[in-house]
């Protein structure tokens, strides 16, 4: 592991996003809490393009830091939170059994992967990223993106049913 | 070739998806755990995007699976917070305790 540039990117941007991730369990305000998330988003779309996924990286920094974090304060904003979340008494023990499960899963996992390396192999995917994908995209898995589409319709016309406001039984309570 | 080991990406994603499961477990806001299931798949899209470039056989098909990843990812939080905002509206609440409708 040799000090260059790619390295030190790297390490800066993994160091970022796990701030992110930390703050998001830390910071008490809900609003903090997105905004912290939204380092984390940007510094994987960093991530990318160290991967030389450029397009993927774009549609990271569109989609996550613009359009779902602009959701999801809608979606805090359109609730109402009382008093911070005051922790209750007795969910320490319960909290301190979690984390001791999802580090004892961490750790599994990481010994499976701590020494994984393979041979490399010399690929194109810097060059002309977005035209590859596109490529891709519409050559072998052209059923798939079709799916895509139907699904992200259905998700939106369902969106709207389920937010819609029932004006007769809910008009009164507003 | 490169001087960042496969393995450093796959930790940084295992970290960001201990983070986001642990969020998703202890939370009790609706939204947060919201948020923690996109970090996770997050984390699982970078280990996608790194054995799209550094896998046995490189090719682009794991850059394609991140993007239908990312989209259905979209669709699920358009769907989760229409279901929110609908049980905000009927129970006043967005404390995932208290969400117990299916339990009578």
């Amino acid at each position: 592991m040799t000090l260059t540039g790619e390295f030190f990117a790297f390490m800066s941007l993994a160091l970022v996003a796990v701030i992110g991730g930390v703050l998001l369990l830390n910071l008490t305000k809900v609003i903090h809490m997105v905004v912290a998330l939204v380092f984390t988003f940007v510094s994987i779309a960093g991530i990318y393009v160290l991967l030389s996924a450029e397009f993927l990286a774009v549609i990271q920094v569109m989609i996550y830091s613009g359009a779902i974090t602009i959701m999801m304060l809608f979606g805090i904003m359109l609730t109402r939170h009382h008093g911070d979340e005051a922790e209750p008494k007795g969910g320490i023990l319960r909290k301190l059994a979690l984390l001791l499960g999802v580090i004892g899963f961490g750790a599994a996992v990481y010994f499976g992967i701590y020494d994984l390396n393979f041979e490399a192999v010399p690929n194109t995917l810097h060059e002309n990223n977005t035209e590859q994908i596109g490529v891709s995209l519409f050559s072998h898995y052209i059923i798939p993106f079709e799916l895509t589409s139907v699904i992200l319709l259905a998700a939106l016309v369902g969106a709207i049913v389920l937010a819609r406001r029932d004006d007769d039984k809910e008009g009164d309570q507003e | 070739m490169s001087s960042v080991p496969v393995s450093a990406y796959l930790a940084l994603a295992l970290i960001l998806f201990c983070i986001g499961l642990y969020g998703a477990l202890t939370k009790k806001n609706t939204v947060i755990v919201l948020i923690s299931i996109e970090l996770m798949l997050n984390a699982v899209n970078i280990n996608l995007v790194t054995f799209s470039k550094y896998g046995v056989n490189p090719s682009i098909t794991g850059q394609v699976f991140a993007l239908f990843s990312i989209a259905v990812a979209a669709a699920e939080v358009a769907v989760g917070l229409a279901i929110l905002i609908s049980l905000y509206r009927n129970r006043r609440t967005v404390n995932i305790d208290e969400m117990d409708q299916l339990k009578n």
